[in-house]
């Protein structure tokens, strides 16, 4: 790995040097809660002063522009009893993701070892990642935050470059030799001893703001033991089975697809529409039978496919502990409290 | 508009029937037939799919020989339920079109009022024939159910082209979070304000909530709706019972839950 440094009047210079001739998506505010809180979203910009890279965490994650809610796959055109199949991996021109957080750039990691490395490639996911730059930038734990306890509180792949406040300037990792083709174009230096130092401050300190935690330890095993738990019935009780959990986590990529005929019946249309697992019929079969009818059987697989399934399968959890699925959940849930309920521990 | 003489319908070369339509209304705003109408960049696809023989809103011509009959309005009055019992005998799909239709609708809000008053407070010393605003369903059978106040035109021409074609109809069965949250749209309660989106069911593309209005259930309960976690959610949030009724009785979707919480059963 390459370490350099950036002055941070220099950086709206990266930005233009990035944005010619590529869209440049960012996190930026979208709105204010009611308590005046700024609301942040990524964003397609258009102009570096619209990027907020000081941003908490966004409510929705990036995956919409490499997993969409909805995604046509194919569309057909039919002309009597023939057909035409027009398939687009909607991959329009490359995108630079400009301020990611660790976090984030970890549930790529762990959607690649899914939608690129398995058997059955996803080419409409393919497409997009490979198609994209991203600049991490780091950031500082908020209340919900618990990507410590899941071990993607750094991230060691996946970027192109990272950068890292250190003041008057930002330390720079550089992962790509694109990256270090763009940053050759505009002044930067060799990191000092007392960036060095500086750095692993920030970083220290950065440690000791975490004031969520989740306790992974024999997760699998316990989540084993713990099957026909009390608990599960608790928090079903309270869950809406409204999706939205799946909707703002970054890594949950569970779809369907939706056919649809054209009014003209000349037309035919196939969509992907993003699902999830604790919606009423997700495990509705063909003939009408229903694996998951009751709340807090969904609710709990949910639970298992994140922290157990995908952890025997790939030696780490789906979560990343963004924390947005328990900011967002109307009705208060959120990871930790459940793995500490299942755990047998008060929370 | 019920010349149309266009070829007969295929679908992938094989014909489609061209199905005979009715559309009627009983105590309505008559705001759910114009939807149909205001969807003028596909009228005519719609009109070359289904022939319509009765529309008194866009057509003179009357038949009663239909085979679907897409029904708007809630029942008010015994005539009307004669009407309605007799669409019923002649149409082989009867539909259930909109709010009114599918739950009584805003109409049912003077269900919970005394009757005389109703009638004095909005039509004074006048005579006006009118009972309590009831379903369809209380009267006959209803085949299909379109929901929403007013109803999606997008999603009545999917319908009719899967009765057309032959295919199931299916409606969402979550809530429309989950349509909110693919619109990216900021969550009405972190803007502070109330939304039934939680346990209504979806279909409509979060409509309101695309707009920075939270939702109030015109189209009824999900399936599965959690109303005792909704009405907690309301409390924390700091809004009183009143508003959630309110919301809940407005289309009438929700009768069951008001019921409920009214008994005090809803805990």
């Amino acid at each position: 790995m390459l370490f350099r440094t950036l002055k941070k009047k220099d950086l709206p210079r990266l930005y233009d040097r990035l944005s010619d001739g590529n869209r440049i998506v960012g996190p930026t505010v979208k709105g204010a809660e009611k308590d005046g809180k700024a609301i942040y979203a990524f964003e397609e910009i258009s102009d570096f002063n619209n990027i907020h890279l000081d941003y908490t965490s966004t409510k929705i994650p990036a995956k919409k522009f490499f997993m969409p809610f909805r995604e046509t796959m194919a569309s057909f055109r039919m002309k009597g009893k023939e057909w035409d199949k027009m398939v687009s991996f909607n991959m329009n021109s490359p995108l630079v993701f400009f301020g990611m957080h660790a976090c984030d750039v970890n549930a790529l990691n762990k959607l690649d070892k899914v939608l690129l490395g398995s058997h059955y490639p996803m080419p409409y996911y393919a497409a997009k990642r490979k198609n994209m730059f991203i600049v991490g930038i780091d950031c500082i734990p908020q209340p919900y935050c618990f990507c410590r306890s899941m071990g993607s509180d750094t991230a060691l792949h996946g970027f192109d470059m990272f950068l890292t406040d250190l003041g008057d300037h930002y330390f720079v990792e550089i992962l790509s030799d694109t990256a270090y083709n763009f940053l050759r174009q505009i002044t930067n230096e060799e990191p000092a001893e007392s960036d060095h130092a500086r750095y692993m401050k920030v970083a220290a300190e950065k440690n000791r703001k975490f004031t969520a935690h989740v306790d992974t330890t024999d997760l699998t095993k316990i989540l084993d033991m713990e099957f026909q738990a009390d608990v599960w019935k608790k928090w079903g009780d309270q869950c809406l089975s409204c999706g939205t959990c799946a909707n703002v986590c970054p890594t949950c990529y569970c779809y369907g697809v939706d056919e649809s005929v054209g009014l003209d019946l000349s037309r035919a249309q196939k969509t992907k529409l993003l699902y999830s697992c604790n919606l009423i019929d997700f495990a509705e079969v063909a003939g009408g039978h229903n694996f998951r009818p009751e709340s807090h059987t969904r609710l709990k697989y949910r639970y298992y496919h994140k922290h157990r399934g995908f952890v025997e399968a790939f030696e780490e959890s789906l979560c990343v502990g963004c924390g947005r699925c328990g900011e967002s959940c109307l009705a208060g849930i959120t990871v930790p409290e459940v793995i500490a309920s299942v755990r047998g521990e008060e929370s | 508009m019920a010349e149309t003489t266009a070829r007969p319908k295929n679908f992938l070369g094989v014909p489609v029937a061209k199905p005979k339509v009715a559309f009627i209304e009983l105590s309505s705003c008559e705001g759910c037939q114009l939807q149909i109408v205001n969807n003028e960049a596909t009228l005519l696809d719609f009109l070359s799919l289904v022939q319509v023989v009765n529309f008194r809103e866009a057509m003179t011509e009357k038949s009663d020989d239909y085979d679907i009959a897409f029904v708007e309005g809630s029942v008010t009055r015994k005539d009307e339920a004669e009407k309605l019992r007799t669409v019923r005998n002649n149409a082989r799909v009867l539909v259930a079109l909109g709010s009114c239709a599918c739950f009584g609708g805003v109409n049912q809000l003077k269900n919970r009022f005394d009757l005389d008053w109703v009638k004095r407070e909005v039509y004074g010393n006048s005579f006006i024939d009118t009972d309590k605003a009831q379903p369809l369903e209380d009267f006959v059978h209803v085949d299909l159910r379109i929901y929403g106040c007013p109803i999606k035109k997008e999603e009545v021409e999917k319908i009719v082209t899967n009765l057309v074609i032959g295919r199931e109809v299916h409606h969402p069965r979550y809530p429309v979070c989950m349509e909110c949250k693919a619109n990216e749209n900021i969550c009405l309660y972190d803007l502070g304000e109330p939304c039934l989106g939680p346990i209504t069911r979806a279909g409509c593309d979060s409509w309101c909530p695309n707009n920075r209005a939270g939702c109030w259930g015109c189209r009824g309960p999900a399936d599965d709706a959690n109303m005792v976690q909704m009405r907690k959610i309301m409390t924390e949030q700091g809004f009183s019972d009143e508003t959630l009724i309110d919301r809940l009785e407005c289309f009438g979707g929700f009768k069951a839950c008001v019921d409920n919480i009214r008994k005090g059963q809803l805990k």
